[in-house]
């Protein structure tokens, strides 16, 4: 994508200055309900449909998923997970993997390209392709191991929340062709009220640990899960529990390196000083020189 | 009335220095480009971002090269000896521009010793760590933890390098007659018995 939205950036890679805050705009979020989710891929096919893109025909490997993973033309992709919480109770969990929309990103956070991923102040964290330099360093900075390098272009490539529909008012392509209304698009807010209703519904249903996957070690997301089995988020194809930014990655994007540079750029200036204050070593005894040459004469 | 000067490097070391610091000055600017935003302009250097991690990783891997070559003919003489410990606790009275306390040396004193070492540690770390998240050839094939850990060791010992060179590039300037060694392979005899009067004494047999 490109950026569009240029008044609409809350958080841009690589730079050190304000964004543009004029305008205010309210915060989005896309609600998964699991619980509700049949695993018709009807949002995989309407993400494809909208956003032009054919993966590659795979193979089958015995399971419902297909493709098998996230890759730069499957931006979302069902995760089927067989497991069995209570002995002899098989529960079949179907999970919409895809971009979180972390309010801290991880991805942005370890961006070193200027402007190649966006935040907008509506939460939608945007990949700016013409901005990308290809260098991988979003997917090791994400903490769902979302992004998706291109062999191709070495472009990276995730889901935008359909950052254009949605900047003209519409939901995104895969809440609009869910036939369950298990995906649901809004306001944040509205989102984690309708989230707190269906907790509700289900914990009346049996589902004693029902909860809304927010997780705030990111800040929150603008991808929300319901899930029966909120304790256990795991469960749900490896939904990490309490996902956060490594700490390898904030040491390293943190305040290490303008001291770093603040470093670099202090011993050459030290230097200088030091040559202007001592003055240079010179060599003394140029006498021993001469006697010696003169000897050789 | 002429001046003696003793051979200090064969042409092949001094245009192997060389290869090292051109490629240096590409793999450090390429690698700065992405270290802080403020650095950022250098990848104009290189033909923009995209360029810039392409070309990035090749010039680092032919520094290596070349400084391999250069490892492999000094490191002998790198050899830490007792006496570069003495001279390490006077060489404060020397930055304060005071050489006479400082012991005799033999060809590198105890801080250029230093210096060589710290390169060669670091391009060790910049090479191993570097090939890790190196896309995209290699990097899909460290785990992604790995590849965190390896991105900040990689810019910590660059950060190391830079500060090596720097020092190394300043000494050099600093005592005078010494890029000599480097632009035509030799020294003034004076400069030897003055800076490095074990070597001196090596090379003349003299006192």
């Amino acid at each position: 994508m490109s950026s569009l939205q240029s008044l609409d950036i809350a958080k841009r890679s690589a730079t050190t200055t304000n964004p543009p805050q004029a305008r205010k705009t309210i915060e989005v979020a896309k609600l998964i309900d699991v619980s509700s989710c049949i695993g018709c891929k009807a949002c995989q096919v309407a993400c494809m449909q909208w956003n032009d893109l054919r993966d590659e025909v795979g193979e089958t490997h015995g399971t419902y998923d297909n493709p098998r993973d996230l890759t730069p033309q499957s931006w979302t992709v069902m995760r089927y997970s067989e497991v069995e919480v209570e002995k002899d109770k098989l529960e079949w969990l179907i999970r919409k993997d895809g971009c979180m929309h972390c309010e801290d990103p991880g991805c942005l956070k370890s961006c070193p390209a200027p402007g190649a991923i966006v935040k907008y102040t509506n939460g939608i964290v945007d990949f700016i392709s013409e901005h990308c330099v290809g260098c991988g360093n979003c997917v090791t900075g994400c903490p769902f191991d979302v992004p998706r390098l291109s062999k191709v272009d070495n472009k990276a490539y995730k889901c935008s929340l359909c950052s254009d529909r949605v900047g003209v008012g519409l939901e995104p392509a895969c809440a609009k062709a869910c036939p369950t209304g298990a995906i649901r698009f809004g306001t944040k807010e509205d989102m984690l009220d309708y989230g707190a209703e269906r907790v509700t519904d289900l914990k009346d249903r049996g589902y004693a640990n029902a909860g809304v996957y927010d997780p705030q070690g990111v800040g929150g997301t603008h991808v929300v899960y319901v899930l029966q089995h909120a304790d256990k988020p795991e469960l749900y194809h490896g939904l990490p529990a309490d996902p956060k930014i490594s700490p390898w990655v904030s040491l390293w994007k943190g305040a290490a390196k303008p001291l770093a540079v603040a470093a670099m750029v202090g011993a050459a200036v030290a230097g200088f000083f030091h040559y202007m204050k001592v003055g240079p070593v010179e060599t003394k005894d140029e006498t021993d020189d001469k006697v010696d040459n003169k000897a050789d004469a | 009335m002429a001046t003696r000067y003793l051979r200090r490097y064969e042409d092949r070391d001094r245009m192997n220095h060389w290869l090292i610091a051109l490629l240096f000055v590409l793999a450090g600017l390429s690698g700065l480009a992405f270290f802080h935003p403020s650095l950022y302009f250098f990848s104009g250097l290189f033909g923009g971002g995209v360029w810039t991690r392409i070309l990035h990783p090749f010039f680092g891997v032919a520094m290596v090269l070349a400084f391999a070559v250069m490892f492999f003919r000094l490191w002998r003489e790198n050899v830490f000896v007792p006496v570069d410990r003495e001279w390490m606790a006077k060489s404060g009275d020397m930055l304060r521009g005071d050489k006479a306390a400082l012991p005799p040396v033999g060809k590198y004193n105890a801080g250029q010793k230093g210096v060589f070492w710290l390169m060669s540690v670091c391009l060790a770390v910049l090479l191993i760590t570097g090939v890790m998240f190196w896309q995209p050839w290699f990097a899909n094939s460290f785990p992604i933890l790995l590849r965190r850990i390896a991105v900040v060791l990689h810019a910590a010992s660059a950060v190391a390098l830079v500060l090596g060179v720097i020092m190394h590039v300043y000494a050099a300037i600093w005592v005078k007659g010494t890029v000599r060694a480097m632009t035509r392979g030799t020294v003034t005899e004076a400069w030897a018995r003055q800076n490095h009067a074990l070597w001196h004494r090596e090379m003349t047999g003299k006192q």
